[in-house]
């Protein structure tokens, strides 16, 4: 028992080292986003109008707001704490939603070649020909506003960068002596991309899809930041940034602190995506 | 004209015909795209009516050559709620993006490409690692937080800037600097990494041996050799600048594009929408192909090969 503890400590310190000390904020933000209903000092949709606006620090009917209240008087600690949620879940769901698409076409664009390459290939082109915004933006104008709908349209915007990393990364090893000798064992063409290939693009692929990642999370903000994300009164960032851009004259807390979070956790991710492409390949240092 | 030319106005031409594909199927991802095209409050005959004058009646493959036959014709339909052609609408609003897109690309070059040099160049000092944690942090602020920031400390706090709106230069400042951030700390990067490789050539190391100075060097050698991925940066840059504009439009009520996407789907007008996502994607590809067109000009190595390095 004590020795399967050791091992699990030693695997993530030496994971640790790869990732760095900013890998902290992150796990406080996921923690904080898992355990929200007990680290929140109060309801984040309870309403208190006679406590609008209230600066940090302040307490008004009896409840502390520690980092301010919102133009409804909810405390803005608690929709911070219950924002991470919304921000850390729609980016998750919907890098792992376009990882898999993404990979999984591009890695058979480029061991299949022929027709479904072209076919895939261009369609990726032609997807990465709209900014990736505008294409989030006009989808969400179709089908309307939501927690599901961010995440379905953030994976149709972003399967293409996936597919094209998977594509170059096959193409490099789907012609390697133990790809085609497995080929020539008579391994079928599934069973080569899974069990051949994809444990060897799967690290190229993690690097991407932590970039990504960051990406999604800023993503989400900016659409609930233009009211198209995520609808009230859910808690998140964007959208509390969106009402503090209102409030900049008289109550600066409303922006500052939802911000400086999306801030750090989209820094720790981009440093973590860093560490880890610099170690996966040493030649970019 | 060469043949490379003729191949890539070809892939130009191919890559907006499928941008006008994907957003017309886009249009119908709901089935029935009348509802979007009609205001809020229209009764159920309207929306009858509406359907036979666009045309929604027909069968789809009708639909889709229609679609293309207008886009081929520069004809973006009328918007509902103004009553006004797309294509004026956006001609209005277009002057201002274009300003706010220079100005942003102004202080991403101005900033990026000489941080991205001493990055490069004094990368064996401590004092490089504090400025690359500055790169990253620019890279991380998202634009609309790092917008609102400025106008409180610069706009309301300490009164240099006017908050938001449009006039003078001085409106310009803020906006350009909230989205120029992230594409300076790509410039840095790409600056960067470009110096980096050109300087473990062979030629950098005769020129050194020849006693060339490093002013010189820089001058003289490395930036030419180097400017290649900073073009193809560039021609990336510029549609993310004009997407970008979207949301920072938004936060300092900036009457560009972006804010009148932002009206346009407020006000459920969908033709507008897309005639900014259509413009946007015409753009990007434009700036591409001007981009490889410029790489055989910089580089001839390009053109007799035909490959990208």
């Amino acid at each position: 028992m004590t020795d399967i503890a050791t091992r699990l400590l030693g695997r993530i310190g030496r994971g640790y080292r790869v990732v760095g000390p900013f890998s902290l904020v992150l796990v406080a933000l996921v923690l904080a986003a898992i355990f929200a209903p007990w680290l929140a000092p109060n309801d984040p949709n309870s309403q208190n109008l006679l406590g609008r606006l209230k600066p940090p620090g302040t307490e008004a009917r009896g409840i502390l707001y520690l980092l301010g209240s919102d133009e409804l008087g909810r405390d803005l600690l608690s929709r911070i704490i219950y924002g991470a949620r919304v921000s850390l879940s729609v980016a998750l769901l919907s890098v792992v939603l376009s990882g898999v698409v993404g990979t999984t076409l591009g890695m058979a664009a480029g061991y299949l070649r022929g027709w479904t390459e072209a076919v895939i290939m261009r369609l990726a082109d032609i997807f990465l020909s709209i900014p990736a915004i505008l294409l989030a933006i006009i989808t969400v104008a179709v089908l309307g506003p939501g927690f599901v709908n961010v995440i379905l349209v953030l994976a149709l915007t972003r399967w293409p960068r996936y597919a094209r990393v998977a594509y170059g990364q096959t193409l490099s090893v789907a012609n390697m002596p133990y790809v085609r000798l497995a080929r020539a064992m008579g391994a079928s063409w599934p069973r080569v991309l899974l069990r051949h290939i994809l444990p060897n693009i799967i690290a190229a692929m993690a690097v991407i899809a932590t970039l990504e990642f960051g990406l999604m999370v800023l993503f989400e903000a900016g659409l609930s930041f233009l009211g198209l994300g995520v609808q009230p009164p859910t808690p998140s960032w964007g959208a509390t940034l969106s009402v503090g851009r209102n409030y900049v004259t008289s109550a600066w807390w409303i922006a500052t602190f939802p911000g400086i979070c999306l801030f750090l956790l989209v820094l720790s991710v981009n440093l973590i995506g860093d560490r880890l492409s610099e170690y996966l390949n040493p030649k970019s240092r | 004209m060469p043949l490379f030319i003729v191949k890539r106005i070809g892939q130009a031409l191919i890559a907006l015909f499928g941008v006008m594909t994907l957003v017309f199927f886009i249009q119908r991802l709901t089935g029935d795209p009348t509802y979007l095209l009609v205001p809020e409050n229209a009764t159920q005959a309207d929306i009858e009516a509406m359907r036979r004058t666009l045309g929604l009646d027909q069968p789809l493959l009708v639909q889709y050559g229609r679609f293309l036959w207008d886009m081929a014709h520069f004809d973006l339909g009328r918007s509902f709620v103004q009553n006004v052609k797309v294509t004026t609408i956006i001609a209005s609003r277009l002057p201002y993006t274009l300003q706010l897109a220079g100005g942003a690309l102004i202080v991403a070059l101005v900033i990026g490409l000489p941080v991205g040099l001493i990055l490069a160049l004094g990368r064996r000092f401590a004092i490089t690692r504090a400025l690359m944690g500055l790169v990253l942090a620019a890279q991380s602020m998202p634009t609309f937080w790092s917008g609102i920031m400025m106008i409180m400390v610069f706009g309301v706090w300490l009164g240099w800037l006017p908050p938001s709106g449009t006039g003078s230069l001085q409106h310009l400042i803020m906006p350009s600097i909230a989205l120029g951030l992230l594409s300076m700390a790509t410039y840095a990067r790409i600056a960067r990494s470009a110096v980096l490789d050109e300087l473990s050539k062979d030629y950098i190391r005769s020129a050194r041996a020849r006693g060339v100075g490093t002013g010189r060097l820089v001058t003289h050698h490395l930036l030419r050799n180097s400017v290649i991925p900073v073009i193809s940066v560039t021609a990336l840059e510029i549609s993310q600048l004009l997407a970008g504009a979207v949301i920072v439009e938004t936060v300092f009520a900036w009457p560009g594009l972006g804010q009148l996407t932002v009206e346009a789907i407020a006000s459920r007008d969908f033709v507008v929408v897309q005639g900014v996502v259509l413009l946007g994607a015409f753009v990007t590809i434009a700036v591409n192909f001007a981009a490889d067109i410029l790489y055989t000009v910089v580089d001839p190595r390009i053109r007799l090969g035909g490959t990208r390095p």
